[in-house]
């Protein structure tokens, strides 16, 4: 099994220790060894990507610098919209690279012969979900699940190669493999709001609570994300729009909480109590726990 | 002893600007077997091509270098010049001192020497050129039209109308095309099958006309004048001699569920059908992948329905074999497939159709007798949307040209909801509204204005279901807002492609195809109806995308060029072709291999007793184009073109090297 240099991400550390923690105990059952990147900084998302170019691009480089292979994965869709984006702007622009080169130093990187992979990849093209399936201990049947990829998986598709970035399909594919039943629902890849939740919070309320009406409309029992920032939006955003009359309860787990419960991790290793909206009563209701 | 004239051209200031004629002129006077130069202000102009002609007769010229323009331009005007005064065309050459020297240089001394050596290496080959005739290629004056839509209807019937015969094929049952599936056309709302059915007809009478329908062309050889081409006639299953077209097959079939071509899925048909009541020829054809009897045996209810005995299901495909002098290329389009756009629901949404399936929709023979109703549920639509560019202009699904048709037939749904569905309301989503013709944009704003569709300036990004409406949510950027609008139906208008196959087919006729995979005309605006190969024309939408008016226009065009070649006695072609040395070919016919225009024929050798001696190349002097291909791979240089002989051409070379 292919060794992955891991790049958690900030959000690993703060609101979303769950995916970290999930992910760790998915990947230790898998047998997938990930080596977190020793000393990594910032991936350059946001703030850095809209203020300074150079400087996104550079935190970057840095940690392709850090990393002890050239397989690095991430769960976190944001950290691989940073990675994704800016080896594909080095592999076309030679006079940035030599620009960033001086900025970073890099003791070891040369080249930009890195691949950075999302943890779905990993699972779903690297381990392969027919392998998966032979580890699956305890079915996830009769889950229904609406898959939400949001927006930083997928775009620019030229970019991100992902899966179509419309109607992607690799986590529906994989919640097929592990029993759940995915939903069809037209909102998998809908702007959540992202970080207008801090400046402009009314905007994250109107296009969360259309997403969560959606999933609704489709019977999804649970809301299946890979993105910290999908996350938080799509499950704290539950409490305010409560306020407002909007009662959805719907859980927000992450892909891999669903997993681990498939391959028969026990529940206090997946953090299932983190979240907002608590997934206990649904998954009892459906006897997946 | 050779005898040159040297011409040199001010081209006005064009030439004289940046090259010294005077210093031209004098430099080559010099130069051994010029006996006559001077230089002239227009030496195209009639007084210039006198001085030419003058000069041939007084010195008694025996060959005539003209440093002026490139041949392109005024080769034609210099070589009638010499013909006149009774030189052969072929001793005249041009030196390019403009395109290839005064245009693109600016230091005056240099481009001068530039200038006398391109006039002195011409020298040096016209002392070795040889006098040459035309060649004469006899004519079969019968043409094939590849395609019956309205573009190939009209050419036949124009070709058919000057008195030569025409073969007509189209691949599907009935010829029409895609005009014969609009309810009205733009801008003046004629009913389409109203203008269109009568030609269809009188293509079926006319005595010049024979139509091969449900036919297509299996292979192609020959060249201009001259072509061979197979043409497979697929089995109908029914004899088209006894066939009354009465329908009682139609009735009888018990396969009534097959998704209908012609209605775009809209509709159902039989096993056996007709593809709309106004087909010509009104017979009908087994769809053997559908028809019980083929698929299982049995049923044959149709053959004992048949009052004509006309049902045979040991039909087989013919294949025929024509000769014709010329070819046009009249295949059209097709749709883009609107699966192709996932955020418009991939092909997964009922509701949401084409540009093509909405004329079905309107038009009072369709699947719906006119109604406007939803796919989906039957339920009477009120609320549509119209989007334009759905493919076209949109480099990231590899389409960056404009449909053309599309803001037009647009406006024109528009304008057709309206008058169907009073209550109702349509929208339209567009980029720019492109309306140029005649009547064209008053009828766009008719649309807007006396029929009140609403054209919103934006793209629509999503389109999603919600309490059975679709959800269309797009941005109107002259308002800079986002809206969303319920809507019952959503047309898109999907971009233009050449049909599928009809790549296949141009690779059979050596005709290019661009990179779009639309037949290539020869020249973008002086050839617009020819293609590189002699011979072989382009009408309508298989060239470019393009409405029926222009369609009509540029097929009326297309059977001009082969009235014209017909009116000939035999086609005159460039001299300048391959030819093989008899005495030292060896046969290896690696010139063969290497011709693109499938030139090269076997020619066998026989002594006078008839036994053979050996096989040769054999250029056909109706096919060479003159390439020179083969003259670089025959390895024993058996083969050499006239007009630009090896020898020609060194003695181009050594004249520049020697300078």
């Amino acid at each position: 099994m292919t060794a992955y240099a891991y790049f958690p991400g900030c959000s690993a550390h703060g609101t979303a220790k769950e995916y970290d923690q999930s992910t760790r105990s998915v990947c230790a059952r898998l047998e997938i060894e990930l080596n977190e990147i020793p000393e990594w900084v910032c991936c350059g998302a946001s703030p850095a990507h809209a203020v300074n170019h150079l400087l996104s691009f550079s935190l970057v480089a840095k940690n392709l610098d850090l990393s002890p292979t050239n397989q690095i994965v991430t769960g976190c869709a944001a950290c691989f919209n940073r990675f994704k984006t800016t080896l594909y702007t080095l592999q076309h622009d030679r006079p940035l690279w030599e620009r960033i080169r001086q900025i970073v130093q890099p003791t070891k990187l040369n080249g930009s012969d890195f691949r950075i992979a999302h943890l779905l990849e990993v699972i779903c093209d690297d381990f392969g979900l027919d392998n998966l399936k032979e580890r699956v201990v305890k079915p996830i049947n009769g889950l229904k699940v609406a898959c939400y990829y949001g927006c930083l998986l997928v775009r620019p598709p030229r970019i991100m190669a992902f899966d179509d970035p419309d109607n992607p399909t690799k986590m529906d594919e994989l919640m097929k493999a592990i029993g759940a039943e995915p939903v069809e629902w037209e909102f998998k890849t809908e702007c959540c709001g992202a970080f207008h939740a801090i400046p402009h919070p009314e905007i994250v309320l109107a296009l969360t609570s259309k997403i969560l009406q959606a999933a609704k409309d489709a019977n999804a029992d649970v809301i299946s994300v890979a993105c910290p920032m999908c996350q938080i939006n799509l499950d704290l955003r539950q409490l305010d729009l409560k306020k407002q009359g909007k009662n959805f309860d719907i859980p927000v787990l992450y892909f891999t909480q669903i997993l681990g419960l498939a391959l028969g991790i026990a529940e206090n290793e997946l953090g299932l109590d983190r979240l907002i909206i608590d997934p206990l009563p649904k998954l009892k209701e459906r006897q997946v726990v | 002893m050779a005898r040159i004239g040297v011409f040199i051209c001010h081209c006005g200031e064009n030439i004289a600007r940046t090259v010294d004629v005077a210093k031209v002129r004098d430099a080559i006077a010099k130069h051994p077997g010029v006996v006559h130069a001077i230089d002239y202000r227009y030496m195209c102009s009639a007084p210039g091509q006198e001085l030419i002609r003058e000069a041939i007769k007084e010195k008694g010229l025996t060959g005539v270098v003209v440093a002026a323009c490139s041949p392109h331009m005024h080769e034609k005007t210099f070589r009638n010049a010499c013909t006149v005064a009774g030189l052969n065309p072929y001793l005249c050459e041009m030196a390019n001192i403009r395109e290839h020297c005064s245009w693109v240089h600016s230091d005056r001394e240099k481009a001068t020497e530039k200038a006398i050596e391109l006039v002195r290496f011409l020298v040096e080959k016209v002392k070795r050129n040889r006098p040459l005739t035309p060649v004469k290629v006899p004519i079969t004056k019968r043409a094939l039209v590849i395609g019956g839509g309205i573009a190939g209807i009209q050419a036949a019937l124009d070709i058919a109308d000057g008195g030569y015969e025409v073969i007509l094929v189209e691949r599907q049952p009935s010829i029409g095309g895609h005009m014969a599936q609009l309810s009205e056309t733009f801008p003046t709302l004629d009913c389409s099958q109203c203008i269109l059915t009568p030609k269809m007809v009188e293509v079926r009478q006319h005595p010049n006309i024979r139509l091969l329908t449900y036919s297509e062309v299996e292979d192609v050889k020959g060249y201009v004048g001259n072509f061979e081409v197979t043409i497979r006639k697929k089995a109908r299953y029914v004899n088209e001699e006894v066939c009354t077209g009465c329908g009682a097959c139609i009735q009888r079939c018990p396969q009534k569920r097959i998704p209908a071509e012609f209605e775009r899925g809209l509709g159902r048909r039989t096993a056996i059908y007709i593809p709309f009541p106004q087909a010509v020829p009104n017979i009908p054809v087994i769809d053997r992948e559908h028809c019980a009897y083929f698929r299982r045996g049995g049923c044959r209810l149709c053959e004992k329905e048949c009052p004509r005995n006309a049902i045979d299901f040991n039909q087989q495909d013919q294949l025929i074999t024509e000769k014709v002098g010329a070819i046009i290329l009249a295949t059209g389009y097709d749709l883009i497939p609107s699966d192709l756009y996932s955020e418009y629901g991939g092909g997964r949404y009922k509701d949401v159709i084409d540009g093509l399936q909405f004329e079905r929709l309107l038009s009072a023979s369709g699947p719906t007798n006119g109604e406007i109703l939803r796919p989906s549920d039957n339920k009477e639509v009120k609320s549509v949307v119209f989007i334009s560019c759905v493919g076209s202009r949109d480099r990231s699904k590899g389409i960056p040209y404009c449909s053309k048709i599309c803001c037009m037939y647009v406006a024109k749904h528009a304008i057709l909801f309206k008058h169907k569905v009073h209550d109702g309301q349509a929208f339209v989503f567009y980029m720019d509204v492109r309306a140029a013709g005649k009547g064209y944009e008053e009828f766009v704003r008719r649309a807007i204005e006396e029929e009140g569709a609403v054209y919103l300036r934006g793209r629509v990004s999503k389109i999603y279901q919600q309490d059975g409406k679709l959800i269309v949510r797009g941005v109107d950027t002259l308002s800079g807002m986002p809206v969303e609008i319920p809507a019952d139906l959503v047309v898109l208008a999907t971009a233009i492609k050449a049909s599928d196959g009809v790549t296949e087919l141009a690779q059979k006729l050596g005709v290019p195809v661009d990179e779009h995979g639309f037949l290539a005309e020869a020249h973008p605006k002086l050839r617009p109806v020819e293609t590189q190969v002699a011979g072989v024309f382009l009408a309508g939408t298989c060239q470019a995308p393009r409405d029926i008016p222009d369609t009509v226009a540029q097929a009326s065009g297309a059977a001009s060029k082969v009235l014209a070649m017909f009116s000939q006695e035999a086609i005159e072609r460039e001299p300048t072709i391959a030819k093989v040395n008899e005495q030292t070919c060896v046969g290896c016919f690696e010139c063969q291999r290497v011709c693109p225009y499938r030139a090269i024929e076997r020619k066998e050798i026989r002594d006078r007793q008839g036994n053979l001696v050996k096989v040769v190349a054999y250029v056909n002097p109706g096919m060479c184009a003159g390439c020179g291909a083969c003259t670089v791979a025959c390895r024993n240089h058996s083969v050499d073109l006239e007009g630009f002989a090896e020898e020609q051409m060194f003695a181009e070379i050594s004249a520049i090297v020697a300078a």
